[in-house]
């Protein structure tokens, strides 16, 4: 019994790469105190430029005789106040887990007859990023919508499954050598808690998508297309992973 | 787009020290990067950046192609009157951007 105790012991941490909730870390605790003040100074944040963008384009119309987000949902700031915490969330009307941009997306083609805006385009950041803004300093919180579970557990395989010529999986950098370095770079844990995020190497802001297939190009791996549900279910997977962390967005990194 | 984030204090004491921070928006490419294809992209940068204080200069900045996109500067100048403090970032292909503040001397 001793002996099967003992056992058990050793074998959690095999079995299990995950970070435990106590001892997650949000990428701004890596990064040094320089790249910290661009993202704590609003003023300097160069990703507060898509929001004051995203916010005109709120109270913009599609065209005359459409609807803008204001008409609708109002004063983001209290009606988009948590929403970014919770997406990927599930859609009835797609029947599947749509993430923020996604979700915009829908709103635009459904309510306002409009055309979606491109991936990555810079009217759906700033959108996106005006959304988002209105969550900052809030937990993330997934809900437990059991429509979502078997997204979550594909996202789940996702991030464990090894891909590309390098034959890595997401959790062996992010779970078990998160701290470490990686070339001259700290290996995050890999939360998204900050995006839309400005990254100093994109000059740019960027989605959590661009930044997904950035990393599965980078382990020699065919990236999925934007919006593919693949990304999606990995998106889920890793908000769930973040769950009760704050969250930052327009979030600066390196 | 151009678009500017400005940041001077709306009021400030004679002969008090103020910060004032600006960034635009501006992609700064450098003309030394090509497309996936060989060709050059073409540089476009800003290469000038004024500030007037009741139409005296008081700071002044030339920009370079190593400067990051979306260039943000902070610095100091001293308040001196009630007026407006004015903004100028110029460059490639006729780029021009201006923007003013009013700053309340007491």
């Amino acid at each position: 019994m001793r002996c099967a105790a003992f056992l058990l012991v050793l074998a959690i941490p095999a079995i299990a790469g995950e970070i435990p909730l106590s001892e997650r870390r949000s990428g701004y605790d890596l990064m040094r105190q320089e790249t910290r003040s661009i993202q704590d100074d609003d003023a300097a944040n160069p990703g507060m430029l898509w929001v004051i963008e995203g916010k005109d384009l709120w109270n913009e119309k599609t065209d005359p005789g459409s609807r803008s987000c204001a008409d609708c949902h109002g004063d983001a700031s209290v009606s988009m106040k948590g929403v970014a915490a919770r997406y990927p969330a599930f859609s009835a009307a797609a029947g599947r887990p749509v993430d923020l941009e996604q979700r915009i997306n829908l709103c635009r083609t459904t309510q306002q007859h409009a055309a979606p805006l491109a991936f990555e385009s810079r009217r759906l950041l700033a959108i996106t990023a005006y959304v988002a803004r209105q969550s900052r300093g809030m937990p993330i919180e997934m809900s437990s919508d059991p429509r979502s579970a078997p997204f979550l557990a594909a996202g789940r395989e996702e991030f464990e499954r090894r891909r590309g010529q390098l034959n890595l999986a997401c959790t062996q950098c992010h779970d078990d050598n998160w701290g470490r370095h990686l070339g001259g770079s700290i290996i995050p844990q890999g939360h998204p808690t900050g995006y839309p995020i400005y990254r100093l190497e994109w000059q740019g802001l960027g989605s959590l998508q661009r930044r997904l297939r950035g990393c599965i190009s980078g382990v020699r791996s065919e990236p999925y297309d934007y919006g593919a549900p693949q990304l999606v279910n990995l998106e889920l997977y890793l908000m769930w992973r973040a769950r009760g962390m704050v969250l930052e967005s327009p979030a600066v990194r390196p | 787009m151009a678009s500017a984030m400005i940041h001077v204090p709306a009021s400030a004491k004679r002969g008090e020290v103020i910060q004032i921070k600006t960034l635009i928006s501006h992609v700064m490419e450098t003309g030394y990067r090509r497309t996936s294809l060989g060709a050059v992209i073409p540089r476009n940068i800003l290469r000038l950046f004024v500030c007037t204080y009741n139409g005296q200069e008081v700071f002044r900045a030339e920009l370079y192609p190593a400067i990051a996109a979306n260039p943000y500067f902070a610095f100091n100048t001293i308040a001196t009157e009630s007026g407006t403090i004015v903004f100028t970032w110029s460059g490639d292909n006729g780029f021009s951007a201006t923007e003013s503040v009013a700053i309340k001397v007491e």
